[in-house]
């Protein structure tokens, strides 16, 4: 386990550098993260997606997939792959400091 | 014995999504069965293969054409018939209705796991910017045009179009 600083808050994160605890995460934090993989800004638009995610994941324990993220949150797929381009399943659960989805659809 | 160590780092890991292993990868799947139980394996390949980033073509030929032909793609059976892996008697799995039951609790097994059926899977897959195309002489053999195939369809290739367009790319068969 690991400890750095995001946003000037100290956070644990694993050795890829996602967020391992769910309550460390905030907004602060999601500009910063996003930033590390070339989302310059958090649109009110990205962070309704991550807002999801991070729902979903409290809700069920798992991190949604992309199918999921479009058939239960709503978004449509080809706006999540301009929104967080070429790898959007990994790179929203990322930004919003849960793990990586493990599903295969 | 595990050890939880925690360690405070100035310099914090941060993962690579882009790294140069995906940019410029392509990925051809050739569609070339026609049960439900063979049209899933290529259906999420390639949207497995999308969400990498991954450039995705997929080629339908021969029995591959249900999973495209509009009038087919929701319709696509499973037969427990001749497949030892059903553990089901020989003479059993030939029985009326066997092979709509089995179907039907695929369908289910499917549904369940919240993969879509294979139209939505197709809007999932060109939604996601995967590339689909049709073979010409499967095609010409049960005369459909490109109007009897799922919009999404891109175009009714050759043999050769295929070779040009798998240039460079990992190719799999099923």
């Amino acid at each position: 386990m690991t400890i750095a600083t995001i946003a000037g808050q100290s956070v644990h994160v694993n050795e890829e550098g996602f967020l391992t605890e769910y309550d460390e995460w905030n907004e602060a934090i999601a500009a910063e993260l996003a930033k590390d993989i070339g989302i310059d800004e958090l649109t009110p638009e990205h962070l309704a997606v991550l807002r999801f995610l991070r729902e979903d994941f409290e809700a069920n324990g798992e991190t949604p997939t992309l199918r999921r993220v479009s058939s239960v949150g709503g978004f449509d797929t080809k706006r999540l792959f301009v929104l967080f381009p070429k790898k959007p399943a990994k790179k929203m659960s990322y930004v919003a400091g849960v793990p990586k989805p493990v599903g295969c659809v | 014995m595990t050890t939880t160590a925690t360690a405070t780092v100035s310099e914090r890991p941060k993962p690579k999504f882009d790294d140069e292993e995906t940019s410029g990868r392509k990925l051809c799947l050739i569609c070339s069965k026609g049960s439900l139980d063979m049209a899933y394996p290529g259906l999420i390949l390639a949207n497995a293969a999308l969400g990498e980033g991954i450039e995705t073509h997929l080629f339908f030929t021969f029995w591959g054409f249900e999973i495209i032909n509009k009038k087919t793609m929701d319709q696509l059976q499973f037969s427990p018939v001749g497949n030892p892996a059903t553990h089901m008697p020989t003479a059993v799995s030939g029985l009326p209705g066997m092979q709509a039951m089995a179907t039907r609790m695929m369908r289910q097994q499917i549904a369940a796991l919240d993969v879509p059926p294979v139209p939505e899977f197709l809007d999932l897959i060109t939604a996601a910017g995967g590339h689909l195309w049709a073979c010409r002489m499967s095609a010409d053999m049960n005369k459909l045009t490109q109007d009897d195939l799922y919009e999404g369809v891109e175009a009714i290739i050759s043999a050769s179009d295929f070779m040009e367009l798998s240039a460079g790319a990992q190719t799999l068969f099923i």
